[in-house]
């Protein structure tokens, strides 16, 4: 360490600390507060009543609010695996070819649209036309093409049209995960794969005891960011479907109580759910973070 | 640089702040093809009030929830046109919304408009612009072509789309989607099925829930509307319908040849097709029909029972320049301009019906003005739970093929704890 | 001899070529269909242009006149310029103090903070509007730029400072033993010399940044409102989307204006971006 002058060093971090108080420590403990009393749609006033839990049987009871949770499972499963999986294959596959920094950038475009853009453009990719029309969407055209019948891709419940919206998120974030395995892949040593390689192995063998473990540390940090960026999706739902034909998820369901149906009790129950299943992971980060930082004392 | 850029930013954004004259918040969710109307209807009135600007906030989705965002951090719009009347009179509850008898003058509305907008002896909303739902729209060439003729019973209406079946052709076509608000097409359906099987006094304790959404009438209800689906006479069947967006829904009608012979819809539908169809004309392309009758019992006086809705004006500021604009939405001007341009129809009390050029929009104006038996549309009476959420997804459900009880079980339940 | 090598290595070549296939062809869509006219696009799909790609006649510019004249959205353009622009620059500005007072300052419960900052990351902004709005209004900064500064950089700091700190944290202590013999007081030191050095990092961290400010639209819709003289592209074509649900020649239009300013943004300044990412992450 190296400064000890304490009121200099709260001028460092000072404002940070406000913001964050004001606009993330407060509102998180005013709304798990906030779970245990009834609809309503003031923070405490004089209609709103004490519940004691029955939001929090609501949120696991309901049949909505199941079927968000197996949604949300699905996405975490799904989702992470994918973006992982695929941004691993291509970080490796990509380093063997001269042409890497282009297709590098094409997978990572989708991280610069907006998810309201890229709703859009699936959106027009799943279009559905009734058989005796023309298709204007490409996956049924080429549905079609093949002798098909077209697919209400984002109708048909209850795997493939939560499927079809894991696969924009998939199409989002891939490029994400392939640019940090990337960047960790080429930190290897050479002489590493060189001298397993020579001692007989092959790829697969190479990869998979070699590289993988390698790469392990930091494919932990990759999944579990992405972890928690899954268990908080809520934009691509919000535009493509807005939760019906049984694609909700618990954020959307938390932004409809609230807004739609002005059930704050019932809305911070949710939120507060998802803070539940987000920490663990968070506390993983952490504590990876910290020892980390352990070595640097 | 970038400390000079910051400060240019802030710049403007005081400039922007600083309002010069009076200033009227607006805030509407009318789409595309009927926002230059409204536009119109702006322009008027600054033009009679140099002094006063209006500026208007589009909110296409979730315009309850970006309301009650703004109520809670105490900068509402000051007046919004909107269809809730039940969220209009939780507000009024909430004492958020400007009770307006006294401060607006009711002369030019229509005296059977006029009630809507009431609530606990105050007046909270005034009726505007008005739309009459139970129609069918019908291309006229095409039925004279193949003989058809227009059905004045239920049954009739079957039998007509077996033979347009058995002809080759496809009876109806539904438009379901609407994005966040995906399935209003087809409530308005329902309801109206329901105050021709039910009757008037039937739909208005279904509406208050005073019978459960799992009483027999009410599955009848239901199950009707479903019966056009299972028969085939849908466009596209259900997944067509899920997927079409309400607003190009009425369009097979007018294609070559045509996808479809008849659309449900209410009379705005009209400014859709013609923007995106051109040259078609009133009367001759198209026309109207009510939705026929279904159990006499329902109807004794034989008439056929509209269903209405519209836009109500309900203020949330009190200021002068506001209740003026408020006033001037209910005025004989306003009502003519969002006619004309868009073929809808007056709320206003001398409102002539021959004084309509199109056919059509004067056939509506005579059913509204005429009509013995009106209700205002159900879901936007019900509370926000069920009237947009329930009852909504629960027409996706149904028509995607849920079994009907665990619908009607799915909005029961919601509705025990909204009422 | 190359070319055999290229043809051993096909399913290499293959495989990677089917990835970007399925990567570019949406966007490719996209781009396509927003050239042309409602009628086209509602009778065809956008694919059937390629036989005849580059004949003229058949693509205009019409949507996107009439999506920035018509529809507003040349000024969402700019109010997204002046909701982005300021809030990057004061999240970046107030992370990197911030960073830098946890990398290396030292005071009581220096580790508890920083782990509750970085922790942090786990809020869903949905929780936090409705406590807050109330305090906005009566601060009058509901609706306004200042207001959404405020709130983006909050909601940003926890990963800014995370990733800021990661670099800062690597930066050799000899660096700084030579400026305290000089007797610099920390102020300084950050100023003359960690910021400088830090370049890389905070510059891909302004551009993380500014791409998720630039494509939010929750926040936009809440502390700002779809007033057109304030709403944001994101909240313009969210509008769009829902009233016009089917016109794709308007909505693939503004989409494409969304997405050029990003797109612009990161092409030009990949290198800091991945670098800055990288910065610490890796070494453990």
């Amino acid at each position: 360490m190296l400064y000890t002058g304490r009121w200099r060093s709260w001028l460092f971090v000072g404002p940070a600390l406000l913001l964050i108080a004001f606009f993330l420590v407060y509102p998180t403990i005013m709304t798990i507060a906030r779970s245990f009393f009834g609809r309503g749609t003031s923070m405490f006033g004089p209609t709103v009543e004490f519940a004691g839990i029955k939001n929090w049987t609501y949120v696991f009871t309901n049949k909505v609010m199941l079927t968000a949770l197996r949604n949300n499972a699905l996405w975490a499963v799904l989702f992470t695996t994918c973006t992982v999986g695929f941004g691993l294959i291509l970080a490796v596959l990509l380093d063997r070819v001269k042409y890497e920094k282009i297709v590098k950038s094409i997978i990572f475009i989708p991280a610069a649209i907006s998810m309201v853009g890229a709703s859009v453009i699936w959106k027009f990719v799943y279009a559905y036309r009734p058989i005796n029309m023309d298709q204007i969407g490409i996956l049924n055209a080429l549905v079609v093409g093949f002798g098909g019948q077209p697919v209400g891709w984002l109708i048909e419940r209850p795997w493939i049209n939560n499927i079809c919206l894991i696969v924009v998120g998939i199409w989002m974030w891939t490029g994400f995960c392939m640019v940090i395995l990337s960047a960790a892949y080429k930190n290897i040593p050479k002489q590493l794969l060189e001298a397993a390689r020579i001692d007989g192995a092959n790829e697969w063998r190479v990869f998979r005891n070699v590289i993988l473990p390698l790469l392990a540390p930091t494919a932990a940090v990759v999944a579990t960011t992405m972890v928690v960026q899954v268990l908080k999706i809520f934009d691509i739902i919000f535009v493509m479907t807005n939760g019906n034909f049984s694609t909700e998820v618990i954020a959307n369901r938390m932004y409809k109580e609230m807004f739609n149906f002005f059930n704050y009790g019932r809305a911070s129950a949710i939120a507060v759910v998802l803070l539940i299943l987000i920490t663990p992971f968070m506390i993983f980060n952490i504590r990876r973070f910290a020892r980390q930082e352990g070595g640097r004392q | 640089m970038r400390r000079s850029l910051v400060f240019m930013l802030m710049g403007l954004f005081v400039l922007g702040a600083v309002g010069l004259g009076a200033e009227v918040n607006v805030m509407h969710g009318w789409p595309g093809e009927q926002a230059p109307a409204f536009e119109k209807i702006v322009e008027a009135f600054e033009a009679e009030n140099p002094d006063i600007d209006v500026v208007v906030e589009i909110v296409g989705r979730d315009r309850p929830a970006i309301l009650a965002t703004r109520l809670a951090a105490g900068n509402p719009p000051d007046l919004t046109p909107h269809p809730w009347i039940g969220l209009m009179k939780q507000w009024a509850d909430a004492g958020q919304i400007v009770d307006l008898s006294g401060l607006v003058d009711t002369a030019d509305i229509n005296p059977a408009l006029i009630p809507i907008g009431e609530y606990n002896s105050g007046l909270y909303g005034l009726f505007i612009f008005p739309n009459v739902k139970s129609l069918i729209w019908y291309n006229p060439k095409v039925f004279a072509a193949k003989g058809y003729e227009v059905p004045t019973t239920w049954y009739q209406l079957l039998a007509l789309s077996e033979k347009i079946v058995a002809d080759g052709g496809v009876p109806l076509s539904i438009g379901l989607e609407s994005g966040a608000a995906s399935g209003w097409p087809g409530t308005d359906w329902i309801e109206d099925i329901m105050l021709r099987t039910a009757g008037a006094n039937v739909y208005d304790k279904w509406v208050n829930h005073e019978i459960p959404w799992t009483d027999p009438r009410v599955k009848l209800a239901f199950e009707t509307f479903g019966n056009l689906f299972d028969k085939g006479y849908v466009f596209g069947g259900p997944i067509g319908a899920l997927t079409t967006n309400f607003g190009d829904a009425a369009d097979p009608l007018f294609l070559d040849p045509p996808a479809a012979l008849m659309h449900h819809q209410a009379t705005f539908i009209q400014g859709f097709f013609n923007d995106h169809f051109a040259g078609l004309v009133a009367g001759e392309d198209y026309n109207i029909f009510p939705l026929p009758t279904i159990t006499p019992k329902a109807t004794p006086d034989g008439s056929v029972p509209l269903l209405v809705s519209g836009d109500v004006v309900t203020v949330f500021n009190n200021r002068p320049e506001v209740i003026k604009f408020a006033q001037f939405l209910t005025s004989e001007t306003a009502a003519n301009i969002w006619s004309t341009e868009l073929g809808e129809l007056s709320a206003y009390v001398n409102a002539d019906p021959m004084g309509f050029t199109d056919p059509i929009t004067r056939k509506a104006q005579e059913m509204l003005m005429n009509a013995t038996v009106s209700r205002f549309d159900g879901s936007d009476l019900m509370p926000g739970e069920i009237g947009t959420g329930a009852f909504w997804s629960g027409v996706l459900d149904y028509i995607s093929g849920i079994s009907l009880d665990t619908v009607l079980q799915t909005i029961e339940a919601a509705a025990e704890e909204a009422y | 001899m190359i070319f055999k090598r290229f043809i051993a290595r096909s399913p290499l070549h293959l495989t990677i070529f089917i990835f970007a296939a399925i990567w570019l062809i949406p966007t490719l869509g996209l781009l396509i269909t927003s050239f042309r006219d409602p009628a086209n696009i509602a009778g065809t799909g956008w694919w059937t242009v390629f036989p005849k790609l580059f004949s003229g006649g058949q693509y205009s510019l019409e949507n996107y006149i009439g999506v920035l004249r018509g529809e507003g959205l040349a000024r969402s353009f700019l109010n997204s310029l002046i909701i982005s622009v300021p809030a990057t620059a004061i999240s970046t500005f107030v992370a990197s103090f911030a960073a830098f007072g946890f990398a290396w300052m030292h005071f009581g419960g220096r580790k508890v903070l920083f782990m509750l900052v970085v922790g942090l990351m786990v809020i869903p902004l949905q929780m936090t509007f409705i406590p807050i709005l109330p305090i906005y209004s009566k601060l009058k900064l509901a609706g306004t730029f200042p207001g959404i500064w405020l709130a983006h950089t909050a909601y940003g700091l926890p990963l800014t400072t995370y990733l800021v700190h990661n670099f800062m944290a690597g930066i050799p202590k000899d660096l700084f033993d030579s400026a305290s013999i000089d007797g610099a007081s920390p102020l300084m030191t950050f100023w003359r010399i960690v910021i400088p050095i830090s370049v890389p990092a905070l510059a891909s961290v302004f551009i993380f940044q500014f791409l998720w400010i630039w494509n939010d639209l929750l926040v936009a819709l809440v502390y700002l409102s779809a007033k057109p003289n304030v709403a944001p592209v994101t909240v313009t074509i969210a509008n769009l989307v829902t009233n016009r649900g089917q016109d794709w020649e308007l909505l693939t239009a503004a989409a494409f204006v969304s997405m050029a300013l990003p797109l612009v943004v990161f092409f030009s300044l990949q290198r800091y971006f991945v670098r800055g990412i990288l910065a610490g992450s890796v070494k453990g």
